[in-house]
């Protein structure tokens, strides 16, 4: 009979330990678990948190904002660009939001620099398509690692340099700096002119990609108000007005897409594109009503920028992706917290 | 050493390797996504749901063949506990491989995202959006893989030892090439 020896037995067992042990240390090694150093959307979420941690049940970033619903009224000029649904001329349903760039639920509206809007439209063929924008004209840094790099440095109250130290390695944070210490604050997020700052690309229906971003573009005047009377106003003072003004009367803004050229920083929403790039007027974001977040239908919605409807997807942008990956942590945490929201109109802890 | 022979058919082996790529494949996708914020995120999620759904049909494709093929026999020397085993680590690794792909569609319709397998081919919804139950299936569906992955590792160490140590040619049954002869002693049992 041939019984294998001892001594190949040993040697086989020995075989099978290294194949499985190989197996086990791909499988750690592919989770990250080895690579300490790795940028995780685990990582990323963690560093948005405010000193005193995240807030449980709420966004973790965006996390003071307030519910509206509407429509997107596209007049069709946007088929030149994307074979998308949701630029056939029609009325297509929006549930967004509107909210303060910032970790903290209770914020004071007056003192967020950046404002957003979350937008989901339905189209009738099935597909939806999110976008998260925010009102400054570019994106404060060139890439998620140095956007994580910002987040590190900027909590490091303590240390004079964290912040010097990161500008001498991403200067591109400079325009930002010069944009949030000069612009205006308006009055109102129906006077915001929202951006996507990343790029996207649109492709036609005769197959042809453009790479775009795009604007939505109030209708209202801008009003500025200066910081002595910002810090005079309700904590509240946003989320009050736009409620009272839509309730006066639907709330517009024209979506404009740009067309990026050859050369252009598809790739760094921290760059603008130069001026004279063809633009096109897509259709008009209409918010015709305005709910609480609390009872109203944005909460449950993740305003995932990679969700999009065929004839527009990523481009070389390296954003969408890590925002993707870090509003699903989010997602996932806050949902699971969901005890820990004030739901039902109960005023937050 | 009694091997008693018999092997599974040619379908059984193609759907067991091919699954076997697909499904190992899955699981180190899914611990990679969830671990990077690159551009590979968005391409291994792309991967993730249309490879989940593939395995989920080849897996009824395939209990529905073994319900009509059968099993080769187990070596009629192999300790009893260690046949439970056996039976039991296959009764789990059937049942993971159907509820792998569920739990991740389910976990996906709970969240209310749109459940895109290719370029304007969506997945339907199959649960409404739901806070507790989002949380419930996907911290389902994360320790299930962990669970998965050991009972692949065991199953993987299992087939090793009966191919090298054992050499009774259950590991052939399903792998293909030559079974051990077994001269002496059950030839007369057959």
């Amino acid at each position: 009979m041939p019984r294998p020896t001892s001594s190949s037995t040993l040697g086989s067992l020995v075989l099978i330990a290294v194949v499985i042990g190989g197996s086990g240390a791909s499988f750690a090694y592919t989770a990250g678990w080895l690579s300490p150093d790795q940028l995780t959307p685990t990582r990323l979420v963690a560093a948005l948190a405010p000193p005193s941690g995240p807030v449980a049940g709420h966004r973790r970033n965006h996390a003071k904002g307030i519910c509206f619903t509407g429509s997107f009224e596209a007049n069709g000029a946007g088929l030149a660009l994307s074979k998308a649904q949701v630029f056939q001329k029609g009325s297509y349903p929006v549930i967004g939001r509107f909210n303060l760039g910032v970790p903290d639920p209770m914020a004071v509206d007056g003192a967020a620099r950046v404002r957003g809007i979350g937008v989901q439209i339905a189209t009738p063929d099935g597909q939806e398509w999110r976008m998260a924008m925010i009102n400054p004209p570019f994106f404060p840094v060139a890439s998620p690692q140095a956007f994580y790099a910002l987040l590190v440095a900027s909590g490091k109250k303590d240390d004079p340099n964290a912040m010097k130290n990161f500008a001498a390695v991403h200067p591109e944070i400079g325009a930002f700096g010069a944009w949030a210490g000069s612009a205006p604050f308006t009055e109102s997020y129906a006077e915001e002119r929202f951006n996507s700052l990343d790029s996207f690309t649109f492709t036609d229906g005769l197959g042809a990609d453009h790479v775009v971003r795009w604007s939505l573009v109030p209708a209202a005047q801008a009003v500025s108000v200066s910081k002595d009377d910002l810090a005079k106003r309700s904590n509240d003072f946003l989320e009050q007005e736009i409620t009272q003004r839509v309730a006066a009367g639907p709330q517009r803004w024209t979506m404009t897409v740009t067309v990026a050229e050859q050369g252009d920083p598809t790739a760094d929403p921290s760059k603008a594109w130069p001026d004279g790039r063809r633009t096109v007027d897509v259709g008009t974001l209409v918010a015709s009503k305005i709910v609480a977040e609390p009872d109203g239908p944005c909460r449950e919605i993740n305003y995932d920028p990679t969700v999009l409807p065929s004839g527009i997807h990523t481009s070389d942008d390296p954003f969408p992706s890590a925002r993707s990956a870090a509003y699903a942590v989010s997602y996932d945490r806050r949902t699971a917290e969901a005890a820990a929201y004030p739901t039902h109109g109960g005023a937050p802890q | 050493m009694n091997r008693i022979g018999g092997r599974f058919t040619g379908t059984q082996r193609v759907l067991h390797w091919g699954m076997a790529v697909g499904i190992l494949a899955m699981l180190f996708i899914g611990v990679g996504m969830v671990s990077t914020v690159t551009t590979s995120y968005l391409a291994l999620v792309s991967i993730h749901k249309p490879l989940g759904v593939a395995i989920l049909v080849l897996v009824v494709l395939r209990i529905a063949v073994r319900l009509r093929s059968g099993t080769p026999p187990l070596p009629v020397d192999l300790p009893a506990p260690v046949k439970l085993g056996a039976t039991l680590s296959h009764y789990v690794l059937y049942l993971l491989m159907i509820a792998m792909p569920l739990l991740g569609w389910g976990m996906l319709s709970a969240a209310a995202y749109p459940i895109e397998l290719f370029p304007g081919v969506f997945l339907p919804a199959i649960l409404p959006q739901s806070d507790s139950l989002h949380t419930l299936l996907w911290n389902l569906h994360r320790a299930l893989a962990f669970v998965f992955f050991a009972v692949i590792l065991l199953h993987i160490a299992a087939g090793l030892f009966h191919a090298l140590v054992r050499r009774d040619g259950v590991f052939q049954s399903m792998a293909g090439g030559s079974i051990p002869d077994e001269p002496s002693v059950s030839t007369a049992a057959e």
